[in-house]
């Protein structure tokens, strides 16, 4: 029996369906058999980030309305062993599916696969509720700016809500430079506020853009930093013990021994 | 915040601002305790403790704040800063 995991954030444009995307191919990567599921009924996006929009035939509402099979709706990515994507409608809202046909259905797929990673809408609405239904852990993405973590806290208070009690933080798009001049809020302030454990580090990396514009996750590049983050989390969803990124390794000596003796901001790493 | 500026030599750094203003909206949030609520709140409390003291209404600070652990499972603190300008002598 798998596990369902749902990617989820609050707010929207944090980078819940890269993440998706992402880590799904990472973890399939490793040998994980992996389906991928896009809960944003109406403003579907998996797919194009995934590159496999060309080759949709039926969605997940086709499935829970009975036009198709689960098999048929399932798109095998061909470019990695073992994952999958469940699309979803475009031409629908988020009315046209219930919690507990979503419920039905997520216990369906991990029946069939180690991980069921759901793409959540953005929002607490509807689309969040059915998101989450079935989900048996949560991820939490955030950006470290004002609105995103604020959200993430009423999220985090609504899946306590749903039984999931431990959700796991992805700190995302974090630009060390400016954490450095201490004009955005470090790993440690982001953690302090949010009180969840923390499942990784994704630095703002340009590399990410390119690689969706591509249709090839980032963690089939491995000059992507956030990529190689990516591939990180991965790993500690398996139960390995990864620590967060070195985001400092490229900085001189001297960089390093001003923060050792406390002059100028400090690192971002410090804090992980 | 006073205690901020008082150890801050230098201008306050942008994501301190923006943790500490955090703080006060995710307490309260998680609260769900309204502003509007506060503000009865700390009328009442005014008036309660004006039958035994005389109270600098104008400075009276109530605010909502998370418990200094900082961890998910502590509770928000209702913390009230009530300068007293004189103890009324007890009428019976």
């Amino acid at each position: 029996m798998g596990e369902v995991i749902v990617v989820t954030s609050g707010k929207g444009g944090v980078g819940k369906t890269t993440t998706t995307a992402n880590v799904g191919t990472a973890l399939a990567l490793q040998g994980n058999r992996v389906v991928l599921m896009d809960a944003d009924i109406g403003l579907r996006n998996l797919d194009v980030v995934m590159g496999l929009e060309n080759r949709i035939v039926y969605d997940l509402v086709d499935v829970v309305e009975g036009t198709c099979k689960l098999k048929q709706a399932l798109i095998k990515d061909k470019r990695y062993d073992g994952l999958y994507l469940l699309p979803a409608a475009q031409t629908r809202d988020k009315t046209a599916v219930t919690v507990e046909q979503m419920k039905a259905l997520s216990d369906e797929l991990k029946k069939q696969f180690d991980y069921v990673l759901i793409d959540c809408p953005a929002g607490i609405e509807q689309g969040f509720k059915n998101a989450v239904a079935g989900a048996d852990r949560a991820i939490i993405v955030t950006v470290p700016e004002v609105s995103s973590v604020r959200d993430a806290d009423r999220v985090i208070g609504l899946l306590s809500a749903n039984g999931l009690e431990e959700p796991q933080l992805i700190i995302n798009r974090l630009k060390i430079d400016m954490v450095r001049r201490g004009d955005m809020m470090s790993i440690e302030d982001t953690l302090d506020i949010l009180g969840i454990g923390l499942l990784g580090v994704v630095p703002d990396d340009e590399t990410i853009v390119v690689s969706t514009n591509r249709g090839e996750p980032a963690v089939s590049n491995s000059q992507s930093l956030a990529g190689q983050a990516y591939i990180n989390i991965a790993r500690r969803i398996l139960g390995e013990d990864v620590p967060v990124m070195d985001f400092d390794a490229d900085q001189g000596f001297l960089a390093k021994l001003k923060r050792f003796f406390g002059i100028g901001a400090h690192s971002a790493s410090e804090h992980a | 915040m006073d205690l901020f500026k008082f150890f801050n030599k230098e201008e306050t750094k942008s994501k301190d601002i923006a943790r500490e203003r955090l703080k006060m909206v995710v307490a309260q949030d998680r609260s769900g305790i309204s502003p509007q609520v506060l503000e009865t709140l700390k009328i009442g409390i005014i008036e309660l403790l004006s039958r035994y003291m005389e109270i600098d209404e104008k400075s009276v600070q109530i605010q909502l704040i998370r418990n200094a652990t900082g961890y998910r499972n502590a509770s928000s603190e209702l913390v009230a800063n009530i300068p007293i300008r004189k103890v009324k002598v007890q009428a019976r």
